[in-house]
């Protein structure tokens, strides 16, 4: 009773909170009622049982991609009267979009419903005691090595592809240097002037 | 006590009930810890620059928390004008809420945890990446320009020491080789000869400092306390607040140094075990030791507050992405090669080799190590078919 209760709950806000992201006035509210969406769909995980998941979705979505929306929907001086304003021109093109993705779903919908398409057997059985962390890093490290570290890879291309992107010398900066200034003893810096004449500046 | 509700109230029920009470067994003790610490933590810092500090309210001053609390709820709540009014309000209420969750997984004492689930530590990690969210909300909701600096700022810092923190933990979980904290705590019985506790560890000390020091930046405490920095920003993101709204951002911001604290002393100095390995001092219960390790660890943060400057916003920037991260990444590659080299790389959990019993399965998941079967023969033993 309390997993269905749970479930209804978890998938109602995740259905609420999405339209409430596409209908909502301001972009920092769409951006906030996205991270709802977000945090019920790891809710959903969790009654799943996949509980690693569920975490990963928080952490990675709700922690990190999402305060990266938000601190460029914040910086963004968005005009929405002004996004609005091509609601009219879009719509033809928008309701189309609309019609094929619902088609696909009453098609996926079916399909299911006729028992889907057998696959064979599964790729990694696991047994349902051991902890989903285990499960997923025994299948990860090993049958799955090569490709999750080619997914590595991936990600680390794009992280430098990235950086090489945004970083840019600048000549008109001064950066700190923290070591030489560490380096830096009295001796080099302090000097004693013993025979200042009256009346004069200290020569620098 | 679980049991014993769900005897006399029936199981969902009962189950409730207990729930229900330990949640307030934790959290109610909690806000009065609060209150003692932001006391303790101003009588540190004013004996430290040879001030007396609050003495006038109770014995030693020590009611002051309280009196200021109840000045705080008499107040009026205002609301600025231009605010985003919903936002406004649940920004402290999101803020409190996420510094008292986190207290759901950490274990007082042996089987003293609220909630003793596996990803644990995870859990935390997803908690504490979700308390930027008030600071922003809060920031940006007030519509005025020194919360919403503060907030930039609050953002960017907890973002970028959330990644060095990431790789202190996973050293710790490849040690303790689980995500449960309670694992973790045992994982650490006398892990160096008769000493109790992952920081005694040489490799593991430098990590313990990093993670110190990233739970100052996390918990935007003094060095790193940019984002409510009064010399340039007022007060940070807390400008436009009053009344309890204030006081619901003081008491969360106080509720997660505590629960920086508790980690610290969960992760790297033992949790509720003794110091020493020793069976006298098994005597004291668990949650003694606990607790005064937090309050040493207390002790440091306000040592801290009271003795180092702040930093400027660049210096923090670098002290996360240019210092900590290639060091931590550094320790995570030596910790993981050590743990290579020493550890048994066979897994010996009861679950996992219960559940392999066929040849494929073995060849499948655990190609290189056939010998620790239980369930196999050991002349079954072939060329490992990896990937």
């Amino acid at each position: 009773m309390i997993q269905a209760l749970a479930f209804y709950l978890f998938a109602t806000i995740v259905i609420a909170s999405g339209v409430m992201t596409i209908a909502s006035r301001n972009p920092v509210h769409s951006v906030l009622w996205l991270i709802l969406a977000f945090f019920n769909a790891a809710g959903l995980m969790l009654i799943l049982g996949a509980e690693f998941i569920a975490m990963l979705l928080v952490i990675v979505y709700v922690g990190a991609v999402a305060v990266l929306f938000l601190f460029v929907v914040m910086m963004l001086d968005v005009d929405f009267a002004q996004l609005r304003a091509g609601f009219a021109k879009y719509l033809p093109f928008g309701t189309l979009l609309a019609l094929v993705l619902l088609a696909e779903i009453v098609f996926a919908i079916a399909a299911w419903n006729a028992g889907g398409i057998a696959v064979g057997a599964r790729a990694a059985p696991v047994d349902p005691n051991v902890p989903n962390i285990q499960a997923l890093g025994t299948v990860l490290y090993t049958r799955y090595l090569y490709i999750f570290e080619a997914a590595g890879l991936v990600l680390l291309v794009a992280m430098i592809g990235a950086i090489v992107l945004t970083h840019r010398k600048r000549s008109d900066l001064r950066p700190q240097n923290v070591s030489l200034q560490n380096q830096r003893r009295p001796k080099d810096a302090v000097r004693v002037v013993t025979d200042q004449p009256v009346g004069e500046g200290v020569r620098l | 006590m679980t049991e014993w509700f769900q005897g006399t109230l029936g199981y969902g029920f009962g189950w409730f009930t207990a729930t229900l009470i330990l949640i307030l067994m934790i959290a109610l003790p909690l806000m009065l810890a609060v209150a003692m610490i932001i006391y303790a933590d101003r009588k540190i810092w004013a004996a430290m620059a040879l001030r007396r500090g609050p003495n006038v309210v109770g014995p030693f001053g020590l009611l002051q928390s309280f009196a200021d609390g109840l000045k705080v709820m008499l107040k009026e709540t205002i609301v600025p004008s231009a605010a985003n009014r919903g936002l406004f309000l649940i920004a402290p209420i999101l803020t409190f809420t996420l510094a008292l969750i986190g207290w759901a997984v950490i274990p007082f004492g042996p089987d003293m945890v609220l909630s003793d689930i596996n990803v644990g530590l995870l859990y935390i990690l997803a908690v504490s990446s979700l308390s930027v969210y008030g600071v922003v909300i809060a920031g940006w909701s007030s519509n005025s320009k020194y919360p919403f600096y503060s907030a930039l700022r609050a953002a960017a810092q907890m973002v970028s020491y959330e990644v060095s923190v990431g790789f202190v933990l996973i050293a710790v979980i490849l040690w303790a080789g689980t995500f449960n904290l309670s694992g973790i705590i045992e994982a650490q019985r006398s892990h160096v000869w008769i000493i109790n506790g992952f920081g005694f560890n040489p490799l593991l000390f430098p990590m313990s400092v990093i993670f110190f020091i990233s739970a100052l930046a996390e918990t935007a405490r003094a060095p790193f306390d940019l984002t409510e920095a009064e010399s340039e920003l007022v007060a940070g993101f807390q400008t436009e607040y009053s009344s309890m709204s204030f006081a619901l951002f003081w008491l969360g911001e106080y509720g997660n140094v505590l629960l920086m604290c508790g980690l610290n002393a969960t992760l790297f100095w033992g949790g509720w075990l003794p110091p020493i390995d020793w069976a006298p001092l098994y005597l004291v219960p668990g949650i003694f030791w606990f607790f005064a390790k937090i309050m040493l660890f207390f002790f440091f943060f306000s040592w801290v507050k009271a003795t180092v400057p702040r930093f400027r916003y660049d210096q923090l920037m670098r002290l996360g992405w240019k210092i900590f991260l290639p060091i931590s990444l550094l320790w995570v590659f030596l910790v993981s090669g050590y743990m290579m080299l020493t550890k048994e790389q066979c897994p010996t959990d009861r679950g996992i080799l219960a559940a392999i019993t066929t040849d494929e399965q073995a060849d499948r998941y655990l190609p290189s190590c056939r010998s620790g079967m239980p369930n196999l023969s050991n002349g079954q033993r072939r060329a490992g078919a990896a990937s």
